[in-house]
């Protein structure tokens, strides 16, 4: 090592550390000097939009319900529809209030479990609220282009189509306190909650408890079958390697499960308990599975061979298909249902194939 | 051997006597092949892709197993040069995961939700390109040298900063979760969704990168006698709005531009966005232009008239923000089917917006009997946490759930508990117990049980 290095390394042991330490200490101290700058105030104009619920913020100006009609009908109603009500884009803002709830201060329908859809005035508590919104936010493709004159009016014609204002009202800074005195909700929000506070308490715990703990065991919902693959096909939505593959739903359930046994593991059958299938000590079902049946087989849709309950249709009344029906799967061939060849499975049993062919000739049931 | 010690040793000019010419063109050859290939993978079904994986040996091994015996062109061929890509993307074969809409959730796609495939992600970090998005009037891709941040209100001198002096500031570098307050919210009543992705996919982790809002709310000299809130704003065309409580923001917040080692993603906020750990996302505002100190909550749209939780009754939860610690198992889970009978490694994800998780329980009897999962490390507060047991499935019919409880002792709730003190018309904070239903056919379901 050269002389030049050591001395530097005992340079950094002895003084740079403590030189440091001052240099963070003062910087803590001070300003970041040279980063950012004093905002001017046309800046803070332009960008302090927001309206808060004691009317800070609020521009001096009015709109009338009958000029935020003809802003409503130009700019709005092609999303929320000429009366606020249209379900087609967003969910409706006029609706669902009454009389009087504009006295309670507390809309009553939200009470109510049936009540098809929460509209925006039926949520709405603070009239500031609304103003800020369509002041900010609307119309929704072009935000921020309606003068302080169509916010107010299209603020009051909301608030007349709700009933909240009569039809010659003219909203301003004005008035707009007393408007809030007539908000159908000004009464429908709580703050009683835990979900706020950084040391908020909770209003629901989950149980602690480790064996034997109180359920009921019941399927109290499951997605139903129709909307299987509403969600596009799931086989599409995950890789295709994995402890699991994602099921194919644009095939029906029977079908999907037994999709996968193409690239799967041969399941090495254990013993049946107690089988519903049973037919002569073996289980048809089971067997099916097993000699990799359901991979081109299904209850009720086609796959690559026909479904078990066609193939019980066609051989209705036969008194010679079960036999018929035992020699082809053990020999496999092609032609009675298409080009496609069935496998044959010579390692199938005598018994084995009686029950699998008087299965599914039962329908596989 | 003494000769191949030799030759190792030898130097070897680079790069052009490294390879023939004949060597040299190969990538591009391979290329070309590679292109045509995935061309026609791209026609071919993904279902085709999962036959062409590698079937199980045991069943027909004979010789040996061909992916074994036949030496594929990867092994005997030349790969592709480096910065093929330059932009790194995942294989070929795992375009099935995917940021991907839930149908019928909402009417427009640019106030809507993408759900993050939880299903096929490891660890506790989401990767960049499939953290879940939700926006309320579209998202763009801001010039950052035009972005500037303003920090206003109750404050001795309101100023305005560039992204540069945003990131001269020092910068500090945190794992969080962020959930959508709406995530599960389709399950509130029933079961609604086939898969963990549209279950609980509006969740994400990340590092984020960024300055302590607390750093920027001193640099203007915060009025702290008066100041009690602050409001954060969106440069988008929402101008999203949401209140943030000064001891929060003081905490724990920060006005953050890195994410996972780079720059935010255009749809998750680029060139800035706030970081409000434990909070629900919609008060992580992206595009941030501005912070406003106050006195006052300010009840923004997005707090007064969405984000409102509705509880029996008719009341709405105002200000609801934190989100309760929350499990789900991840693999194996609905949509899925197992391949066999035999081993499997129960995985999922847990979070508190409360701090770090403590435990995470797991039953396979649908919630009569637990085991205690093992926690991956890290363990950090208000981010994800990777568990892990061992389960070995009989080939009988089970019922999948995790539960988890965080370091405040909270400990996540069933869904009738919930339903019991919210309803079922909330939308917000559904942090139930999740339940996979695994049929004897293999195939896992999603389902509710009490």
């Amino acid at each position: 090592m050269s002389r030049f290095i050591k001395s530097l390394r005992l340079l950094a042991s002895a003084g740079l550390l403590a030189v440091c330490a001052s240099v963070f200490a003062q910087s803590a101290n001070q300003k970041f000097s040279g980063i950012g700058r004093t905002a001017t105030p046309a800046e803070i104009k332009a960008w302090d939009i927001d309206v808060r619920p004691d009317f800070k913020g609020l521009p001096a100006g009015a709109g009338s319900v009958a000029k935020g009609q003809d802003v409503w009908e130009a700019k709005c109603a092609s999303c929320h529809g000429v009366f606020g009500e249209s379900t087609e884009v967003f969910t409706p803002i006029i609706g669902g209030t009454t009389r009087k709830d504009i006295e309670t201060g507390r809309v009553a329908n939200l009470a109510r479990e049936d009540f098809p859809q929460r509209t925006t005035m039926m949520k709405v508590a603070t009239v500031s609220t609304l103003w800020d919104y369509i002041n900010r936010a609307m119309p929704w493709n072009n935000p921020k282009t309606l003068t302080v004159e169509e916010v107010y009016a299209v603020t009051a014609y909301i608030l007349n189509l709700a009933e909240v204002v009569p039809e010659n009202f003219v909203l301003s800074d004005k008035n707009i306190a007393e408007v809030q005195k007539r908000m159908p909700n000004r009464n429908g929000m709580t703050e009683k909650h835990g979900l706020w506070d950084l040391k908020g308490k909770p209003d629901v715990v989950g149980t602690l408890c480790m064996t034997n703990c109180a359920t009921e065991l019941k399927i109290t919902s499951f997605l139903p079958e129709s909307a299987r693959d509403a969600h596009g096909n799931l086989k599409e939505q995950h890789r295709p390697i994995g402890p699991a593959r994602a099921i194919d739903t644009s095939r029906p359930a029977a079908a999907a499960a037994a999709a996968p046994a193409a690239d799967r593991p041969v399941v090495v059958a254990a013993a049946p308990a107690a089988p519903a299938a049973a037919a002569g000590g073996v289980n048809a079902a089971d067997i099916s599975k097993k000699a990799n049946c359901t991979a081109c087989h299904a209850q009720a849709a086609k796959m690559v061979g026909p479904s078990w309950t066609e193939i019980a249709k066609k051989y209705k009344g036969d008194a010679k298909a079960p036999a018929m029906l035992a020699k082809k799967i053990k020999s496999g061939g092609a032609g009675n249902w298409g080009a496609v060849p069935m496998p044959p499975h010579p390692n199938l049993k005598d018994n084995e194939l009686t029950a699998l062919s008087q299965w599914i000739l039962e329908g596989a049931k | 051997m003494s000769s191949e010690v030799k030759k190792s040793g030898r130097l070897i000019k680079a790069p052009e006597n490294f390879l023939t010419t004949q060597d040299a063109k190969a990538p591009a050859l391979m290329r070309r092949k590679f292109l045509a290939a995935s061309a026609s993978t791209a026609a071919a079904s993904l279902a085709a892709l999962g036959l062409a994986a590698p079937k199980s040996a045991l069943a027909s091994v004979g010789e040996g197993d061909p992916n074994i015996l036949n030496l594929p062109a990867h092994t005997t061929g030349l790969g592709m040069p480096v910065a093929a890509n330059p932009y790194g993307m995942p294989s070929q074969y795992e375009k099935g995961l995917q940021r991907r809409e839930s149908p019928g959730l909402t009417r427009v796609s640019a106030a809507s939700v993408a759900f993050t495939p939880l299903q096929g992600t490891f660890g506790i970090i989401t990767p960049s390109g499939l953290h879940f998005e939700r926006h309320h009037q579209g998202w763009w891709d801001i010039d950052p040298s035009k972005h500037r941040l303003m920090v206003m209100g109750l404050v001795k001198n309101p100023k305005v900063y560039t992204m540069d002096d945003i990131m001269r500031l020092p910068s500090v570098s945190r794992i969080h979760f962020i959930e959508c307050g709406a995530n599960t919210a389709m399950e509130w009543g029933n079961v609604a969704v086939p898969t963990v992705q549209y279950s609980h996919g509006m969740v994400s982790c990340s590092e984020f990168t960024g300055v302590p809002l607390s750093v920027l709310l001193e640099d203007c000299g915060i009025d702290r006698k008066a100041a009690r809130y602050v409001l954060a704003e969106g440069a988008d065309g929402s101008s999203m709005t949401r209140t943030i409580a000064l001891d929060r923001a003081l905490d724990d917040v920060i006005v953050a531009y890195g994410m996972n080692g780079e720059m935010l993603r255009p749809e998750n906020g680029y060139p800035l966005r706030l970081v409000v750990p434990g909070i629900q996302g919609v008060s992580w505002v992206k595009w941030l232009r501005r912070i406003e100190v106050g006195d006052m909550k300010w009840a923004a749209k997005d707090e007064s008239i969405h984000y409102v939780d509705l509880m029996p009754g008719g009341l709405h939860r105002q200000y609801t923000g934190i989100q309760e610690a929350k499990s789900v198992i991840t693999t194996p889970s609905g949509g899925q089917t197992l391949l066999d009978k035999g081993f499997y490694n129960i995985s999922g994800l847990a979070w508190s917006g409360r701090g770090k998780i403590k435990r995470v329980d797991v039953s396979v009897d649908g919630g009569r009997n637990w085991r205690t999962a093992r926690l991956e490390t890290p363990i950090l507060s208000k981010a994800f946490t990777r568990f892990n047991i061992d389960w070995v499935w009989n080939g009988g019919p089970a019922i999948l759930q995790s539960r988890a409880q965080d370091e405040t002792g909270y400990l996540q709730p069933k869904i009738n508990q919930l339903r019991a003190v919210r309803g079922t018309r909330s939308i917000y904070h559904q942090n139930a117990i999740q339940s996979w239903r695994v049929a004897e056919s293999g195939e896992v379901s999603n389902v509710q049980i009490y």
